[in-house]
């Protein structure tokens, strides 16, 4: 069994107890890499099948490319999808010139939080990564948020033995982040093994710009890269010296920006 | 932090790594400095750092690298775990930082559970401390004994080697009474980077490794496919035509083909085929840690928290047992009080029937007379389980011998099992079968051999129902009917048994009666390891001694017919009492089900 085996049979084996555990569960799919291999994992945690639902949250600020790609692979790979908007806050006119951490909260934290409400979801499976920042390296795999969505990271259930948090009170729900353990380079490799279709936007232009994160387009910047197919951005991830979130702009607000953005429910 | 800096070797996995000791000693620090002295940071984190710290008005803090929450940079200590990774030039790390103060032992536990090897960071100023030694002590708890110290702030001591020496000693008596043996000794200066990733010239006098030659040195932990295979089921999938149970190995091996047990519901089958999605190739067999899904040549009954193994390596059955058990829970652990215990895949109500010792894990003292303990202590004590339970002990099988205590919503206490005395009635049944099934002397003739001669399986027919019922003659019915098909019946009438096999028994049907359900049992195992197609009759009111019927039978299969509806048991086949009242009819039905059941097989089924 190599590194790859290891990190997919705890994915699996995390996906699995989720499933089981929660009557009512959604996945986050931000059309990135990493919720998409959640969803490949998902396949292969339920033999081929994705029983869980999909939850987008567009901020009708999304890269265009990346509502075609969505569309295309939920209908291939026969996935349940609901998008989600925060439709108020849009009339409203909310965008990031009002502030990026105040918009992220609007558009995603309020949008995630509306159709969460609206279809009754306790249990809630995301792409967080450790080594994306320094408060995800502190999450659970099963990380509980209180009806206001908020994360009480001072005061987190222990676990131990692949034992969850998987009874809680009414008014929480669970965040559980099947690929915590995972690396950049891993996902990047695992998408090379398993030759899972990513979308476009990762790989380099001719002008040799590539996104290494995707978010909305006002606030994520792309890198300089000659990497056009997931085997260049292997060999560039080992060799890369900067951080991966360092093309997103909220995070660059505030010293403290993702532990506020993060404690208030956002991913 | 990204993983960054060229890659090792990527086919080699990872050591899990984590560092424990009592607050304010330097944790936090030391992983900052490793990280920076190894150029596994990347750009621009350092000047971050430096910018935070010039904003607070401090000097340069290593330990902001991992302790990104406010709270910890404005109080300088470590709240929650921090899993880092990082690279030596030989392979890759994942660095856990635990926190070294008494509240958040929780996220101590959370952070050393799963490492496979530690470093226990002592201050050279302040020496040992409480959590020094609690940590130990968890730290044996949790099976990691694979243990560095790292003795750190050398520099406020003036690099003195005396000093070194009187914290070494103190500290192996303490590791040894817990029959811990530290790797080594390394006096450091994680502020100044002495003696972390270079022997630096301040202490000439220490001729051992750097914390980093000593992290290479740390072994892997090889994967457990020599030990029992045992498989917790996680759950069972229909989404399409196959019904997979699906789960993970926890140890050994499994390939399709093999027969295997499910405890303690004690149903078998044979693993018709491993089921995959998306691979290069079908696989045809599994080994430790691989989450997998497999199909049974047969439908039957499994489901979560069952405890899949083969045959011959049967796990522990029981619902009482001893166990060493940490707690971190806001109220105590005490006598009379319910709790979940959650072990692999199984979840039961548990309470403490006895304190055998309650101790203050960071002195190692007994309290003496105490019938609970508080947040931060251990115990040695006895659980009872409202429902038997599968398990191994932690010795033997590290993956199914511990597990967690569930105080309301939230996990409050772990704990390895240590020793398994059988108490319960049961429990001394299901003991005594199974070191009669491991020293059973095994006949050349194996049970397939008989089945491919006499057409059938061995199987132990049990008709139930309330008396009246016609249970009797619908038995007498059967063996005719199945004889009459030239398969080997024999009815097993319990007067029979008890007019030899139980002639001492003072008054079999009353006082002795468990002991004549427990002989009558042991004569069917017999005619069962004969290959002979058993049947016998059960009053309805005896659920006990069916009970104990089922366990005496194992490994061959029971099939129970019930006569009439009662509202107790788990028949496999339903006869109503008209049904039973013709016998003739209700044998045919009955030889149905169990050709349904793939125990009457036909002559020459194979051929």
């Amino acid at each position: 069994m190599d590194h790859l085996d290891e990190l997919e049979n705890q994915s699996i084996f995390i996906l699995r107890e989720a499933y089981k555990n929660f009557k009512n569960l959604a996945m986050l799919w931000s059309i990135g890499k990493d919720s998409t291999i959640l969803v490949w994992l998902a396949r292969k945690a339920f033999f081929g099948h994705c029983p869980i639902p999909l939850v987008h949250i567009d901020t009708t600020y999304k890269i265009p490319a990346m509502i075609e790609y969505r569309d295309r692979v939920a209908k291939e790979w026969g996935l349940n999808l609901v998008v989600g908007k925060n439709q108020k806050a849009l009339d409203e006119g909310m965008n990031h010139e009002r502030g990026r951490l105040i918009c992220c909260e609007a558009l995603k934290t309020q949008g995630l939080q509306c159709i969460m409400e609206e279809h009754g979801y306790t249990g809630l499976i995301l792409g967080i990564r450790r080594d994306e920042e320094g408060t995800r390296a502190k999450e659970r795999y099963f990380s509980p948020r209180n009806k206001n969505f908020e994360w009480d990271f001072k005061d987190q259930p222990p676990e131990l033995w692949d034992q969850y948090k998987t009874s809680f009170s009414d008014d929480t729900h669970i965040r559980i982040h099947p690929i915590l353990h995972w690396t950049e380079l891993n996902v990047w490799e695992y998408i090379q093994r398993e030759k899972i279709p990513i979308i476009d936007l990762y790989f380099a232009t001719p002008e040799g710009k590539r996104y290494r994160s995707l978010g909305c387009a006002p606030c994520t910047g792309t890198i300089d890269s000659t990497a056009k197919n997931v085997d260049e951005i292997v060999e560039e991830i080992k060799n890369i010296g900067t951080a991966e979130r360092s093309g997103r702009a909220q995070d660059q607000e505030d010293t403290y920006a993702m532990q506020k953005l993060r404690a208030r429910g956002y991913m | 932090m990204g993983d960054n800096g060229s890659a090792p070797d990527l086919s080699s996995r990872l050591l899990r790594l984590v560092i424990v000791g009592h607050v304010d000693h330097g944790k936090s620090t030391l992983v900052g400095r490793l990280l920076s002295d190894t150029g596994t940071l990347p750009e621009g984190k350092l000047d971050f750092v430096r910018d935070i710290c010039k904003q607070q008005g401090k000097e340069f803090e290593f330990a902001f690298l991992l302790d990104a929450l406010e709270e910890e940079q404005e109080q300088g200590i470590t709240i929650d775990t921090s899993q880092i990774f990082f690279h030596t030039a030989q392979r890759k790390y994942v660095i856990i930082d635990a926190p070294g103060h008494k509240e958040f032992l929780k996220n101590m536990v959370t952070g050393a559970a799963d490492a496979e090897a530690a470093l226990l960071l002592i201050d050279a100023n302040e020496g040992v401390q409480e959590q020094s030694r609690r940590h130990g002590y968890i730290l044996k708890l949790l099976g990691l004994t694979q243990v560095a110290v790292v003795i750190n702030k050398m520099d406020l001591i003036g690099y003195d080697e005396k000093v070194y020496n009187n914290i070494k000693s103190e500290y192996i008596v303490f590791l040894d009474s817990l029959g811990i043996e530290a790797r080594e000794f390394i006096p450091v200066s994680a502020k100044l980077g002495v003696n972390i990733a270079a022997l630096k010239d301040e202490m000439p006098w220490y001729k051992g490794p750097t914390v980093l030659r000593m992290l290479d040195q740390f072994e892997k932990k090889p994967p457990p496919d020599h030990l029992p295979f045992r498989f917790p089921v996680q759950d069972v999938y229909k989404f399409d035509e196959r019904r997979i149970i699906a789960g993970r190995v926890e140890s050994g091996k499994l390939k399709t083909g093999d027969r295997v047990i499910f405890s303690p519901s004690n149903k078998q089958a044979v693993v018709k085929s491993i089921e995959a999605w998306s691979v290069p190739e079908k696989p045809s067999a599994a080994t430790s840690s691989e989450s997998i899904g497999f199909t049974l040549d047969e439908q039957i009954f499994v489901e979560r928290g069952d405890v899949c193994t083969l045959m011959d390596q049967l796990p522990i059955v029981s619902t009482t047992f001893d166990a060493n058990v940490f707690w971190m829970g806001k109220r105590n652990l005490e006598k009379g009080r319910k709790f979940i215990l959650k072990l692999n895949t199984q979840e039961v109500e548990c309470e403490v029937v006895e304190f055998k010792k309650a101790i203050d894990a960071s002195t190692l003292e007994t309290l003496t007379n105490q019938d609970y303990i508080a947040k931060n202590d251990v115990a040695e004590l006895t659980l009872s389980t409202r429902n038997p339970v599968a398990f191994d002990l932690f010795g033997s099988i590290a993956t199914t011998g511990r597990f967690v205590l569930v105080d309301e919503y939230d996990v409050c206490g772990g704990g390895i099992i240590t020793t398994y005395t059988p108490t319960t009635k049961s429990d001394k049944l299901r003991d005594e079968v199974r070191t009669r099934d491991f020293n059973w002397i095994k006949s050349e003739i194996k049970p397939d051999e008989r089945a491919y001669r006499n057409g059938h399986r061995a199987a132990l027919i049990l008709i139930t129902g309330d008396p009246g019922t016609g249970k009797g003659p619908l038995a007498r019915a059967l063996e005719h009917s199945l004889f009459q098909s030239n398969f080997q019946s024999y009815l097993l009438d319990r007067r029979n048994v008890n007019l030899g096999v139980g002639a001492d028994l003072e008054d079999p049907k009353n006082s002795g009666e468990s002991e004549s359900a427990r002989r009558l049992g042991e004569v069917a195992k017999l005619l069962l390891d004969a290959g002979q197609v058993v049947i016998s009759t059960s009053n309805a009111f005896h659920q006990e001694d069916q009970a104990d019927l089922r366990l005496l039978a194992i490994p061959y299969q029971v099939v129970e017919i019930q006569v009439g509806k009662q509202s107790s048991g788990e028949p496999d086949l339903v006869l109503s009492l008209d049904e039973a009242q013709n016998t003739s009819e209700a044998s045919l039905k009955i030889q149905d089900f169990l050709k349904e059941k793939k125990i009457l097989l036909g002559h020459n089924y194979s051929i």
